[in-house]
């Protein structure tokens, strides 16, 4: 079955089985792995993209449910990792093994995007359903504060 | 910056190297040697080619490049950093101008993996005097061309230079000249003076963070060779059962699924007994293919085991002696006459690595070669168990390895490449054997669940009369040796049969528990458990002494000693107390010990040895009974000099966190034969809301650098548990962890 929806700003149309959840398509059928795999039941949010504008978990989505909607994926957030969460998360050294980082990354942007200034709490909020087993937690928060920062400044 | 997360191979040997170097001219090529760190390892004693002497090499190039190849695989504990750092160190170069490339796995070039927390410590010497080599013949080819003395020219920022006014010759264009003369002496080629580092030593950001957060970089996962399908496997959920049979039917008729068939694995390095594959155009497609397949499974005889079996013979074996592994004095009389004496018993569970990427390997079989993209620590073993598979003779299979999504010791094994390796040779095609979580979660190589027992005796005077230590568990050993029965439990106790508090009277014990559950090194590996047991008896033996527990480890390690590693090599350092006793003050000044605190808090401390590295830590909790929150943790390092410190702070970190899941999460628990948990909904991670401050203080030491990855594991589950026994001193019970997780009823 023929789908389109929007994909990093771009028209995209596939023919897959309207129940394929959106990660495998992206993963598999697009080849565009910067989205990963966890865990399959959204309890990790290894998978998380932006769904108009919300952060949400793609390996339980049918595709179905994407038709007509802007999809946003690490791939699109910026052309040369240029956005203000992915140089504060170069400036922090967040990543270690990085596998859980796109998904990180994603659920930080829509947390700035409708909370500029977070507080701790907020962060605790936005960013607990996403595992990290290498536990760069205290980095993360440390860089989406300075990416606060930063955004705040250009504002 | 030019790391290559994912490079090519290119280069084999010396003379073939020398012969199709680029028109520019020859490259200056030295080839070299990383030692392996942990010799036990089956992997390595599976396969034994001779052992090439050089096989980590620096190229320089006409071009100006230099390379470091070498064969050590990055999971995230920052080799693809530290290493170029110590390279450009001897070289008088910037870090960020070496280039890295991941070694080709190739038979003639002995290719060690990656474990032990050993990549630096094992790399230090090797790297420096590779450095320090290449610099020597740069300075020589620059002297013979300006016809001046090599004491006159110097090696600075990428160049050769001599005299006033300056001139200078880069390293690619001396390469070529430096490449015909002899290679120094190792061990006579001069090292920098330490007081001369300009890059080891300093906080240098990672190399790999740009493409770890913009989705670019490329994991065994990623992979996607052109015709790649995809395949899971139904796998008996009873430890090594097998396929009775299997209706494909209705797996087949689900859209995209190209073929099912049944596979078979085996050998020591198989985490089960193979299962039933299911082929499909893409993942989903091979998932669904799966859920829709009837097997029939033959359980096989661990279907009876369960975790409360294994409780039960933990029980019963402690109730006997066991086999004697140390015995200095006569602990039993010394225990019959003390007067105070102290005894607990501990239990830890069977725990699963649970990397955040699945476990994964992609492989092409064709008749005469194979090729294959594989996350893993064990590049060699991967490639032998393909060859063996593919009927090939290895240096016809190409290991591409991958950056891992989480090692922790789980992808030192090559389970996963022999089922890959299976499904590919029945399809024909380049396929990638896909784990789901769940797959990931019911067939690990877990750590090993144990169980302990420990009699301590303190004389008159405050000071340990005797220690005594019984220990029943699952071992690794048991898991991987032809002798595995015999297994005398030796190494289940790691440094924890070296205790730095002196006595008289010790005596360790061990008896083997039976299990059919895969076990193998997790994260620290036997330390995690004796971390915990050795650390939390002797902050018990303080508490009956009636002192304070970090005063009293003080006295009773004492006047400076090395204690030879019970349990090691020969060439083990020893445990050097005056650094245990340094980073356990370094952790009490930092952490404020001794300071003050509300009723309902308490602080607790612990101190370890491993992996050749000194850790402690204090932990800070705040109890609302059941709850309790670690308000601060403070770990500190001895891993002699540090290359860089904020890859260090960043290990020690990770370690913290890794080993607090661990202690306040869940069991893997075995009900009728096969693992309860199945995914990060019953067998949870610590998240961002429950992760505590983290403070990482470092020693600062010219000692030779050791592990970093693992060794701060052990410290944090008796630092965090002490700390809840002295947050509950003013209740009418002692609140003693000893077994864990930690349950909320023993809170209650």
């Amino acid at each position: 079955m023929a789908i389109t929806f929007t994909l990093n700003g771009k028209s995209q149309t596939v023919d897959v089985s309207p129940d394929m959840p959106l990660l495998w398509v992206l993963r598999d059928t697009l080849n565009m792995t910067g989205t990963k795999f966890g865990c399959g039941i959204m309890q990790c949010g290894a998978c998380t993209v932006h769904i108009d504008g919300q952060a949400s978990r793609s390996c339980m989505l049918p595709i179905a449910n994407v038709s007509g909607k802007k999809v946003t994926t690490i791939e699109g957030l910026s052309e040369d990792g240029s956005h203000p969460v992915q140089r504060a998360w170069i400036e922090e050294d967040v990543p270690q093994c990085g596998y859980c980082q796109s998904g990180q990354i994603m659920s930080a942007v829509a947390l700035l995007e409708k909370k500029p200034h977070p507080t701790d709490a907020d962060i605790d909020d936005a960013m607990s359903g996403n595992i990290c087993r290498c536990g760069t937690y205290q980095r993360i928060r440390k860089a989406i504060h300075r990416a606060a920062g930063s955004a705040a400044q250009k504002a | 910056m030019a790391t290559h997360l994912s490079a090519e191979p290119q280069i084999l040997n010396r003379r073939a190297f020398l012969k199709t170097s680029a028109a520019g001219g020859a490259a200056l090529l030295i080839g070299f040697h990383l030692p392996a760190h942990a010799s036990s390892d089956p992997a390595q004693a599976q396969e034994k080619p001779p052992i090439n002497p050089l096989n980590a090499w620096v190229r320089i190039t006409p071009d100006n490049r230099v390379t470091l190849i070498l064969a050590k695989s990055e999971m995230g504990q920052g080799i693809m950093t530290a290493l170029p750092m110590i390279l450009a160190e001897e070289l008088y170069l910037d870090w960020n101008k070496v280039h890295i490339e991941q070694a080709p796995t190739d038979p003639r070039i002995y290719d060690l993996g990656t474990g032990g927390s050993g990549s630096v410590a094992g790399s230090w010497l090797p790297l420096r005097q590779a450095g320090a080599a290449a610099r020597e013949m740069l300075i020589a080819a620059a002297a013979k061309k300006w016809e001046v003395g090599t004491d006159t020219c110097t090696a600075k920022n990428g160049y050769v230079v001599h005299g006033h006014p300056e001139r200078s010759y880069t390293y690619g264009e001396l390469a070529a000249d430096a490449a015909l003369l002899p290679i120094p002496n190792f061990n006579t080629v001069p090292l920098k003076n330490s007081r001369d580092f300009s890059i080891v030593g300093h906080d240098t950001h990672r190399v790999d963070t740009a493409a770890k957060s913009t989705g670019k970089a490329t994991f065994g996962i990623d992979a996607r060779p052109a015709g790649l399908l995809y395949a899971v496997i139904a796998r008996c959920p009873v430890f090594y059962g097998k396929v009775a049979s299997f209706d494909a039917t209705k797996a087949k008729a689900v859209p995209g699924v190209r073929d099912v068939f049944q596979i078979e694995t085996s050998g020591r390095g198989a985490s089960t007994n193979g299962g039933v594959a299911v082929l499909a155009e893409n993942s989903w497609a091979a998932i669904q293919g799966r859920k829709a397949l009837d097997v029939k499974w033959d359980e096989g005889p661990a279907a009876n085991e369960s975790t409360e079996e294994l409780h039960h013979q933990f029980v019963t074996n402690a109730a006997k002696p066991g086999g004697v592994v140390r015995n200095d004095g006569d602990a039993d009389s010394a225990l019959a006459s003390a007067s105070n004496k102290v005894e607990a018993v501990y239990e830890l569970p069977f725990a699963a690595h649970a990397c955040m990427e699945p476990m994964n390997c992609t492989v092409h079989i064709q008749s005469d070669r194979a090729e294959a993209w594989v996350p893993t620590q064990a590049p060699q073993w991967a490639q032998a168990v393909i060859a063996e598979a593919a009927k090939l003779p290895p240096e016809k299979v190409t290991v591409h390895t991958l950056l891992m999504g989480g090692g922790f010791g789980r992808r030192y094994q090559a389970d996963f490449v022999m089922e890959a390796a299976q499904v590919a040779k029945t399809a024909g095609k380049p396929v990638m054997v896909l784990w789901t979580r769940e797959d990931d979660m019911h067939h690990d190589f877990y750590r090993p669940a144990s169980y302990h027992k420990f009699q301590g005796a303190l004389d008159g005077s405050g000071k340990l009369a005797a220690w005594k230590h019984f220990q029943t568990s699952t071992s690794i050993a048991s898991k991987w040796s032809a002798e595995g029965e015999k297994d005398s439990g030796k190494g289940e106790f790691g440094t924890g049969a070296t205790i730095p508090y002196a006595t008289p009277n010790i005596r360790i014990e061990y008896t083997l528990a039976h299990s059919s559950a895969p076990r193998a090194w997790w994260r620290s590996v036997e330390h995690s458990s004796s971390g915990f047991v050795v650390e939390t008896f002797v902050d018990e033996l303080a508490a009956a002494a009636g002192q304070d527990p970090y005063e009293f480890r003080l006295k009773l390690i004492g006047d400076p000693r090395k204690l030879p590693q019970f349990t090691g090599g020969p060439d083990d350092p020893p445990l050097n107390t005056a650094r245990l006793k340094g980073v356990l003050q370094l952790a009490a000044e930092k952490a404020g010990w001794g300071k003050p605190l509300p009723d309902d808090e308490g602080r607790g401390i612990a101190a370890f040895f491993s992996f050749d590295t000194y850790t402690a830590a204090v932990a800070e909790v705040s109890l609302q009974p059941p709850d309790f929150k670690i308000k601060r943790l403070v770990c500190t390092v001895d891993c002699g000099r540090v290359v860089n410190p904020n890859g260090v702070r960043a290990q020690v970190e990770s370690a913290a966190i890794y080993a607090l899941t661990a202690t306040l999460k869940d069991a893997i628990t075995v009900e009728r034969g096969r693992v309860v948990q199945s995914n990060f909904n019953d067998y949870h991670m610590l998240r961002m809301n429950e992760a505590p401050p983290i403070e990482v203080h470092l020693v600062d030491s010219d000692e030779k650098p050791t592990g970093i990855g693992e060794p701060t594991v052990p410290v944090i589950a008796p630092a965090l548990c002490n700390a809840i026994f002295n947050a509950t001193r003013t209740w009418k019970r002692d609140v003693r962890i000893r077994r864990l997780p930690i349950r909320a009823e023993d809170l209650a």
